[in-house]
């Protein structure tokens, strides 16, 4: 039956045949980043730009024919590919070390005390100032507005999320579960400025038209967060196993107290890495707060009544209305922006860090 | 296989014991092969010889670095990251870890059947048959095809079953039944080497029962080696077996001793492997 | 008969009132994210209402709700569209480096640079769009794609100086929304099964090769749904669009010029700080309009994601 299975008898091509030395695909590279260079700078001056792709193509295109020639199809196929996952990375990573580069240039300019210290209510003096080009006018206010509006926020979305997803894995079975599932993943979804609708209509049809406060616009964002919030404490707690549960109630141990006491002590690391993560997602919201919070020019501590600035909303206005001249309101706009990044990318660490250090041991 | 290795676990350091047996014509010969995960030195200083067309078994306590050792031989032990090997392995006298060696096309001519049958999931019956073979025709025409599938799955002895059911997806056979189709996958692009990892141990007796009589046919055409925690099997199908150990845990597992299967389990020349083969540890 | 009788006094034995407190406590949140998501739906239809059927006397501009909102729903799927179309396959090839060709501790690095911008504020990426990007392609690539492909629709008409255009705005969304296509995708390939991996190889497959075999098969629901969620993200974006766009009333197709269709997020952001009256409830309107939109797209994504495998390779 299987003598029809003819087996290699002596297999001719060697194991070496056709396999490219290391050096060509190195010699490429340097020949294609030398045309690029070259050929660039001759036609149209120097332009970096410009060069990386010309040399990028060409390398492409020159390792995937000796590939082909001395190798074969598969090969070159392969050469190729990789050629192109690693031009596409690069690729993305050119724009996006541009935003970060872009971001602390020209943000750095207006960290001064003044940015820290100063809200939009501006003197004469410093009016005046301002005519002759010089830094004025601070953030003290968005930075207020923004830790109030996110802090309400966060009063609505964590208990709320918590709960909620204390309820899906510890009690929910059937169809209200099922539900809030799919509902939580709708959420997910929301834009954010129709958040801020929702907020806005809410507020309207109970305190009259027009009105705009710092409440309103945690109200939009705590829209935005829960959903997070549900989600990451829903498989938080799913990863408790079932045994630390049980092993609870068999002491006779009530249910709520299995819950608060091994339960949530288990998962917490998690959980507030989680919440974490949800902050730094909607504290650069800018569409919700926009049509919620408005702008003011001032400190307004108070989120029950007046508008309210945060760190985004100030970004975006003194880029769009920057004032006489723009310099200075694109600056301090640059600042804001700085301020942003730094925040997200504190909390992005902060979260990494948290669920390294709490980590309970024996959970993976 | 009760366990007692603490017990009589003998100071194994001497070398390598070989068999006076001359008479083999090796496809693959291994020289003073060290591997290494990293840092980690797993497997010292094999040197062995694999018999054309005939079945080699692996043995040895696990942990001892027989799938280590196997998937060198092909070098599918570098795909483990930062994974890698000093020492000389020949194919037909040709070293396969020479720099300017592809390991493409050492696998192709090494195939491998591992422990998990692993066919392709989103794949037929007949696209995982042919999945190897894809890689090399540009265009397969449809009655080269057919043939091919054919073919393999009748060397792979699934034919009969599953001529009536090529489109479904491979996962939908049975265990033993997708270890097959592995089979009939590696063999399809014709390599000289079979190796296999366990690849009965994840099978109930019958399937293992089916596999073993495959390879009781496929040695005719390929050379197999086999890595098998069950010496019975061993002692059942192969021709020449290697026993290799490990002193302790963390150890580098290294071979004691290789020789034609029914001398070693009747008369093997070191107190390690009759203690092994008899039982006494493992 | 007298067993289940016997199990339901068991089961229904008194909880403490405590015990009672916490699990109605949890039901009752749960209630409200159901209530808070109806809530939505209602406020804006109930507050969007009279911008729809409202007396257009009222509004600015003497156009019908769906006159108004027609050019607003183009912009906003023809952006995200834009968007799309430049970020899936750059989202892919970055999601393979990362999983299957950097080096494993760079992969790692990468991979929380991704997450990291996923979370950079939109008005940052706005703000550099217009300072960086717009600028750049309006003075290198806008006037020669004018010149050399205006016979393509696309690209005619006349080519805008100030670079604020549909190309501009789509590619920097596409930037903003390349990092969750990234995660997501990086994510199922990550996955795949190590045993399917090493089948291809073994084969004698190519790392391109083992990639089509295994990763790929294995991961495309997941980049699928990852597109999907990135769409979404795309239609509501808000801040960038509106920076960036320079918005024009109608249905304009050509990506070079300084005539555009907005988006309905970015029209709202746009115009609701000054508007009054009716226009207000029309706007809130356009967002109810947004909401059922990506709503579509995000139940689409889901459907995607729990099908699984997306068929076997024939
Ligand atoms: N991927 C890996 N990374 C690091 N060490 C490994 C890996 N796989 C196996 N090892 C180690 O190599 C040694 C041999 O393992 P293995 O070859 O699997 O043994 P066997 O197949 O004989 O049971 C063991 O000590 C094991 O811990
Ligand atoms: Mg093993």
């Amino acid at each position: 039956m299987t003598a029809t299975m003819s087996p290699p008898q002596s297999q001719v091509s060697s194991l070496t045949t056709g396999k490219m030395h290391r050096a060509i695909p190195f010699a490429i590279c340097v020949f294609s980043i030398a045309v690029g260079v070259v050929g660039v700078y001759s036609i149209g001056g120097f332009k970096w730009g410009w060069m990386a792709i010309v040399a990028a193509h060409l390398y492409l295109l020159l390792v995937t024919i000796a590939s082909r020639v001395i190798e074969d199809r598969r090969q070159a196929t392969d050469r190729a590919m990789r050629t192109v996952m690693t031009i596409a990375f690069t690729t993305v990573t050119i724009p996006l070390i541009s935003v970060f580069w872009k971001v602390i240039a020209e943000g750095a300019s207006r960290f001064d005390r003044k940015f820290f210290t100063g809200s939009m209510r501006i003197t004469p003096e410093d009016m005046l100032a301002q005519m002759e080009g010089a830094a004025v006018g601070g953030a003290l206010h968005a930075m207020a507005g923004t830790l109030i509006i996110t802090a309400i926020a966060g009063i609505i979305s964590v208990p709320l999320g918590l709960l909620t997803a204390i309820y899906l894995v510890e009690y929910g079975k059937g169809k209200l579960a099922g539900a809030v599932t799919r509902m939580v993943d709708v959420m997910t979804g929301i834009p954010s400025i129709v958040a801020g609708l929702f907020a806005y209509a809410l507020f309207e049809l109970f305190l009259g038209p027009g009105t705009r406060s710092g409440l309103s616009g945690g109200v939009a964002l705590s829209l935005l967060m829960t959903p997070v919030v549900v989600r990451s404490s829903e498989e938080m707690l799913r990863l408790v196993p079932n045994e630390l549960r049980e092993a609870s109630l068999a002491l006779g141990v009530a249910k709520w107290r299995t819950i608060l006491k091994v339960v949530l002590p288990t998962a917490i690391a998690g959980i507030l890495t989680g919440v974490t993560l949800a902050v730094a997602r909607v504290i650069g919201e800018t569409a919700p707060l926009l049509v919620t919070a408005g702008v003011a020019q001032g400190i307004n501590l108070n989120p029950f009544s007046g508008r309210m600035t945060t760190l985004p909303v100030f970004s975006y206005y003194e880029y769009v209305q920057p004032g006489v001249p723009p310099e200075t309101g694109i600056a301090r706009a640059w600042g804001a922006a700085l301020m942003l990044v730094m925040i997200v990318a504190v909390l992005f660490t902060a979260a990494r860090i948290m669920s390294h250090v709490l980590k309970p041991k024996g959970l993976k | 296989m009760t366990a007692n290795s603490e017990i009589d676990m003998p100071a194994q350091t001497a070398g390598t014991t070989h068999s006076e047996e001359t008479s083999v014509e090796p496809v693959i010969a291994v020289n003073n092969l060290n591997i290494y995960y990293d840092k980690f030195l797993a497997v010292r200083d094999v040197t062995m010889e694999i018999a054309s067309r005939s079945i080699t078994a692996l043995i040895g306590p696990s942990g001892c670095g027989k799938s280590t050792f196997l998937r060198s031989l092909n070098r599918m032990h570098e795909v483990i990251p930062k994974a890698h090997v000093d020492g000389v392995v020949q194919l037909n006298g040709e070293d396969i870890y020479r720099p300017d060696v592809d390991p493409v096309t050492v696998r192709r001519r090494i195939g491998m059947v591992f422990q998990r049958p692993n066919p392709f999931p989103t794949m037929s019956i007949y696209e995982n048959v042919l999945a190897g073979m894809r890689l090399n025709a540009n265009r397969l025409s449809k009655p080269d095809a057919d043939e091919i599938v054919e073919r393999s799955l009748t060397g792979a002895n699934l034919w009969g079953e599953v001529k009536d059911r090529l489109d479904n997806p491979g996962s939908s056979l049975s265990g033993g039944q997708q270890q097959r189709l592995c089979i009939a996958r590696a063999i399809a692009v014709e390599p000289e080497v079979l190796l296999m990892d366990e690849p009965c141990s994840a099978l109930d007796p019958i399937s293992t029962m089916a596999i073993e009589a495959l390879m009781e046919q496929l040695k005719d055409q390929f050379t197999i080696v086999i890595v098998t925690h069950n010496m019975q099997q061993a002692a059942r199908v192969s021709e020449r077996t290697a026993f290799f150990n490990i002193d302790e845990p963390g150890q580098p597992g290294h071979i004691v001793e290789m020789d034609l299967t029914e001398k070693m389990f009747s008369n093997p020349q070191e107190k390690a492997t009759s203690d092994y083969v008899t039982g006494r540890f493992g | 008969m007298s067993q289940p009788v016997a199990q339901e006094k068991i089961r229904k034995a008194p909880t403490s009132v405590p015990d009672r407190l916490f699990s109605s406590l949890s039901q009752a949140s749960a209630a409200t994210i159901l209530l808070l998501l109806s809530g939505v739906a209602f406020f804006l239809t109930v507050v969007g209402w009279s911008g729809i059927f409202g007396d257009i006397e009222g509004m600015s501009g003497s156009d019908s709700f769906v006159e108004y909102v027609g050019p607003l729903v183009f912009g906003t799927v023809y952006a995200a569209t834009l968007a799309l179309l430049i970020a899936t396959p750059l989202a892919f090839a970055v999601a393979l480096f990362i999983s299957h060709y950097a080096p494993r501790r760079l992969a790692q690095t990468l991979g929380y640079v991704v997450d990291l911008l996923a979370a950079i504020p939109s008005v940052v990426f706005g703000i550099w769009g217009i300072t960086v990007v717009a600028p750049l392609l309006s003075k290198n690539v806008y006037p020669w794609a004018n010149d050399n492909l205006s016979f393509i629709p696309f690209f005619s008409g006349t080519a805008s100086t100030s670079g604020r255009t549909m190309l501009t705005a789509g590619m920097v969304l596409a930037m903003m929304i390349l990092p969750i296509i990234t995660a997501i995708s990086r994510e199922v390939f990550l996955q795949t099964p190590r045993l399917h991996e090493e089948a291809s190889l073994a084969l004698g497959a190519t790392k391109w090769e083992m990639i089509r075999q295994a990763v790929i098969p294995y991961g495309r629901s997941g980049v699928i749904s990852g597109a999907m969620l990135g769409l979404g993200r795309a239609l509501g974006e808000t801040m960038a669009v509106a920076i960036i766009l320079s918005p024009s009333d109608g249905y304009f197709w050509s990506i070079l010029t300084n005539q555009n269709s907005n988006t309905i997020a970015s029209n709202i952001a746009l115009k609701f700080p000054e508007a009054y009256g009716l226009d207000v409830n029309r706007l809130i309107a356009t967002g109810l309009v947004l909401f059922l939109l990506s709503f579509g797209v995000n139940m689409l994504a889901r459907r995607v994601a729990n099908s699984g495998f997306s068929g076997a390779a024939g």
